[in-house]
């Protein structure tokens, strides 16, 4: 994209979610790969960004288990997660126990329906 | 001119605190002017010499100008950068820059929050704050900030390093067995290691020891130049060096989880005050959270990068140990209301002068004190203080 673009890097990352599409961003100068999406480039300063789909697979990097009380909804996790591209998110690890996840293990990226909002979540690779 | 030039040329002339625990039915900024009278009362000087200010706050993106007209002062030199607790540690170059251009004579650091009592309370301020300042690419899967960035934090280093849970445990403990000894401090019941790791889980590997104390405080400080200080009512703390580093908001922007940027801010202050770790009597260290305190002693040389559990174990930092950390108890059981950098500061200050009672560390003339900032140590500032023998 290009700093005249009449829309953001982050309205568009949001449209793309909302029609089910991850897309994040590589920097036509340096060829990094960069998340969360941008308008100019945190490796180069360049302004080139282009969309670019990523393998949608990758690794717990850490993960935590946020206690809430069972009538609240209960506990749930929130993990970062180093996509094999090399960026990292925090996202949740789903199909799985909160406990059960761990650092190291392989995940997997599907957009779902976040109260009208699409949103990045990840399973277990072994579990599908 | 390098930072160097600026080494014990500032002192600390006089240092406050006012409404530590519960101060009920006052106002962040009720107890921030009282805790300002008492630093400037310390130092030996009255409000209208305080020409310089450096002060901030969470919920007001303009808070100096709320101090100005609350204290009455029109200061010629104003600092109001929030990178979060770190910030009151970070005010000290600028303002030390400031004093040593003679562009004013008197500064004073100033701090205050209700956040335990106030009757808007915790709740609605976070809310509010995501608000005013999105967090898009984290708030959907509802972090309980700030305990889960550094448990992602603490996840990483156990993970990394072997670092255990009874090693965070053994950080609690420390700064509790402090906090007996502080007559100021919040929470002064015996703690054991069991009690820590038995209690109640808030984000995994934290139980709720493991996460500061949520209380109000106010602390205030007053900063002039060294010759001055000589002639005022209290023995000058200089200020050998401050240093900051800045690298990132969140937990998913950091770049290693298990390095902080007081790695280049304890490099840079420790170079220009000629000193080194070894040669610190005394150290108080932002503990947030307990993983703060292994981060911060690994980080600034303590000792090595993953060693820090294991650095702290058996009462090492505890009264008695081999290295005196957090006295007053540290956030985890002194004080904490929001942002605790001035507090660790001060009892920087209150150390070095002797005045620490039960606590002392006996003949200390050197002192470390590094703030922390932000939901996953996005800044850090380090400053290192010593008394006249030290210079």
């Amino acid at each position: 994209m290009h700093a005249n673009d009449p829309e953001g890097a982050e309205a568009r990352y949001q449209a793309q979610l909302n029609e089910g599409r991850f897309l994040i961003q590589r920097c036509n100068e340096c060829d990094k790969y960069v998340f969360y999406p941008r308008v100019v480039c945190p490796h180069c300063g360049g302004a080139s960004l282009a969309w670019v789909e990523p393998k949608g697979t990758g690794a717990v990097y850490s993960t935590t288990t946020v206690r809430r009380k069972a009538e609240a909804g209960g506990d749930y996790d929130v993990s970062l997660i180093e996509l094999d591209e090399g960026v990292r998110m925090m996202s949740r690890v789903e199909g799985v126990a909160p406990a059960e996840v761990k650092i190291g293990m392989r995940v997997r990226a599907k957009v779902v329906d976040d109260k009208g909002a699409g949103l990045v979540v990840f399973t277990a690779e072994e579990a599908k | 001119m390098s930072l160097k030039d600026l080494r014990g040329k500032i002192a600390i002339a006089g240092v406050g605190t006012a409404g530590c625990g519960e101060a009920h039915g006052m106002s962040d900024l009720e107890i921030l002017s009282l805790a300002a009278k008492i630093a400037v009362e310390d130092a030996g000087l009255s409000m209208k010499d305080m020409d310089g200010l450096c002060t901030a706050n969470l919920n007001a993106a303009m808070w100096p100008l709320n101090v100005v007209e609350c204290l009455g002062i029109r200061p010629k030199f104003v600092e109001g950068t929030n990178i979060g607790g770190a910030a009151f540690v970070a005010h000290q170059l600028p303002a030390m820059l400031a004093l040593d251009a003679g562009v004013c004579d008197a500064v004073l650091v100033c701090y205050g929050s209700t956040q335990r009592t106030a009757a808007f309370g915790r709740k609605e301020r976070g809310a509010a704050r995501i608000l005013l300042d999105p967090d898009p690419f984290q708030s959907p899967y509802q972090p309980f900030n700030p305990p889960s960035s550094y448990a992602l934090i603490a996840a990483r280093h156990m993970y990394q390093y072997g670092t255990t849970r009874r090693h965070l445990a053994e950080v609690a403990v420390a700064a509790r067995k402090w906090a007996q000894l502080n007559p100021e401090a919040f929470s002064r019941d015996p703690l054991d290691i069991d009690t820590v790791l038995k209690a109640r889980m808030i984000s995994d590997p934290f139980t709720a020891y493991d996460c500061c104390l949520v209380t109000d405080g106010a602390a205030a400080y007053v900063m002039t130049r060294a010759e001055r200080a000589k002639d005022l009512k209290k023995k000058p703390i200089y200020i050998l060096s401050n240093a900051t580093a800045v690298w990132h908001r969140s937990v998913s922007g950091m770049r290693d989880l298990t390095v902080t940027p007081s790695t280049e801010s304890g490099e840079r202050a420790f170079a220009a005050a000629g000193l080194g770790p070894k040669d610190m009597d005394v150290v108080q260290i932002y503990d947030a959270f307990s993983i703060n305190t292994i981060l911060a002693l690994e980080d600034l040389g303590f000792c090595g990068k993953g060693e820090g559990g294991p650095f702290v174990e058996n009462g090492a930092i505890a009264p008695g140990g081999r290295l005196p950390v957090n006295t007053n108890g540290g956030g985890l059981s002194c004080v904490h209301p929001n942002m605790y950098g001035a507090f660790a500061t001060i009892e920087a200050a209150r150390q070095l002068r002797g005045e620490c009672g039960e606590r002392q560390v006996k003949g200390a003339t050197t002192a470390l004190v590094n703030g922390n900032g932000g939901n996953s140590s996005s800044s850090q500032s380090t400053s290192v203080l010593a008394t006249a023998d030290a210079l």
